[in-house]
């Protein structure tokens, strides 16, 4: 089958006043449809760059990225990204936002999308909230049903839940495990936190320093719901940390 | 009776002061010419029953609504235009911040040359008052736009007039509203410079009017007076404008 999307050797350096930095150095790798792919590396590797070019934000100087055997120039609908800050518009209330995002869409199609939406990421009765009136998990549901309203194939997730507090966090990985199991999105996240990648990934890339190469593969090939206390996790999280030069529970 | 902050004692107290201060000082000075504050209510209440106070309020808000609106369908597209396009601020900026420090005052003798004496004239000044501070306001705000909310629309494929009218204005609408509430206040400034010269009607002119025939200094001050009463409104007009939810969520956190 083919994959979904292909990486093939991109390369990008910034322009900056110090002169040029390197950022993606020559990476390639590829992702089946369907697959819940984690890149994680040191902070300021370039895994925010490389999520940018793969859903189009950013240009790549040499290489190329294809989703569904074509290039990638532009962002797209099919492809929804999530950031770390809510992107809900503040002048629009809940459904406004998640109406926005349909962009074009019949009435009556969008009345019944919004409610199931709506219900999905279980914010009933605030259809006509502001996003200054929400609570930061719950603009963060909200960013996530107005991305898969779209039905995008693709969620490129940006340490989604970095913003969050911990409690938060940990609500939220369940609800995506929970969303994901009823609809097939294939999914690129980026984080910095290894047990957020072990807890939902099949697949974790783990970056080099800057200019970003990838270091290390690991497959997860643990069922879902996983258990972040069981020794195979406990020996996958060792190993990454190890990967990122940090020896935890050395000795 | 005291009703908190919002009681008529905290707003009325001050300007019962103010008066008193001033009768007395009056009383005191020996002054013929300077009006008591009763004298002063006594020529408001002559000019409102000869018609002449509205009369005169009515030109001046048809010149600041002429010479405002104008401005505004100039300036907010204009700044739209140097806040979105880079080129656009690189050709149109150094006009702006070069014209802008210029009192219109100092525009009278063109405006006069140009638009003679009548409506034209003080139109013209206070077009030339408001477009400034609605242009760089309007632009400012769209060059201050959350870059995140430009990502998001271009995320669900919006582009080009779409991306501007339903993103790029609502996202830049609070800044644009400022602009336009510093403009009409500037507005309200200059036309009463504007009628002092221009033309004969105005609350502008009933000042200069005023006192020029006869020294009718209690008209002078009940002008000034209304000056600040129909400005007072006009600002909380706009302020009315700055509540609405499209431009409030940019105030609140």
């Amino acid at each position: 089958m083919r994959p979904k999307i292909e990486v093939l050797s991109i390369s990008k350096t910034f322009q900056t006043r110090g002169g040029p930095v390197p950022v993606l150095d020559d990476l390639s790798f590829q992702v089946a449809d369907g697959e819940f792919v984690a890149v994680i590396g040191p902070s300021g590797c370039g895994k925010s760059t490389l999520l940018g070019v793969l859903a189009g934000f950013e240009r790549p100087e040499r290489g190329e990225v294809r989703v569904d055997d074509e290039p990638v120039r532009e962002p797209r609908r099919k492809g929804i990204f999530i950031f770390q800050q809510p992107s809900l518009f503040p002048w629009l209330d809940l459904e406004g936002n998640l109406v926005f995002g349909l962009n074009g869409a019949s009435e009556e199609a969008r009345r019944s999308l919004v409610a199931h939406y709506i219900a999905l990421v279980g914010l009933e009765g605030f259809e006509r909230a502001f996003p200054s009136q929400l609570s930061g998990g719950m603009q963060q549901r909200a960013e996530l049903a107005r991305a898969l309203m779209v039905k995008p194939e693709i969620l490129f997730l940006d340490e989604p839940f970095g913003a969050l507090d911990a409690l938060t966090r940990l609500r939220m990985r369940a609800e995506l495990l929970r969303i994901l199991s009823r609809e097939r999105h294939t999914v690129l996240l980026v984080t910095h936190d290894v047990e957020e990648a072990l807890h939902l990934a099949d697949r974790i890339l783990v970056l080099s320093p800057r200019p970003a190469r990838i270091q290390r593969v690991i497959e997860v090939v643990l069922p879902r719901p996983r258990t972040l206390s069981s020794p195979e996790l406990l020996a996958l999280k060792v190993s990454i940390l190890r990967e990122l030069g940090v020896d935890e529970g050395a000795g | 009776m005291w009703r908190g902050r919002r009681g008529w004692i905290p707003l009325l107290g001050p300007v019962a002061l103010l008066f008193g201060i001033w009768h007395v000082a009056v009383m005191m000075s020996g002054s013929l010419i300077f009006p008591t504050p009763w004298q002063v209510a006594v020529g408001l209440v002559d000019l409102a029953r000869q018609g002449l106070l509205l009369k005169h309020v009515v030109a001046s808000l048809f010149r600041v609504t002429c010479g405002y609106l104008l401005a505004a369908a100039l300036a907010i597209p204009v700044g739209m235009l140097m806040g979105w396009f880079a080129t656009a601020h690189a050709f149109l900026n150094p006009l702006v911040q070069g014209l802008r420090p210029i009192s219109p005052i100092a525009w009278i003798p063109l405006a006069i040359l140009w638009f003679g004496v009548g409506d034209l004239s003080p139109i013209f000044l206070i077009f030339l008052s408001s477009f400034f501070p609605m242009v760089v306001g309007t632009a400012a705000g769209v060059m201050t736009i959350d870059r995140k909310y430009v990502r998001a629309a271009r995320n669900f494929e919006y582009t080009g007039f779409r991306l501007f009218r339903l993103v790029v204005l609502p996202a830049a609408l609070p800044q644009i509203v400022t602009g336009m509430r510093i403009g009409l206040g500037v507005a309200w400034l200059v036309v009463v410079a504007a009628e002092m010269i221009a033309v004969s009607s105005g609350l502008g002119y009933l000042i200069i009017d005023s006192r020029n025939a006869g020294n009718r200094y209690d008209l002078v001050v009940a002008g000034m007076f209304v000056i600040g009463v129909v400005g007072f409104l006009l600002d909380s007009v706009m302020r009315g404008l700055e509540r609405l939810d499209e431009v409030r969520w940019r105030y609140e956190t």
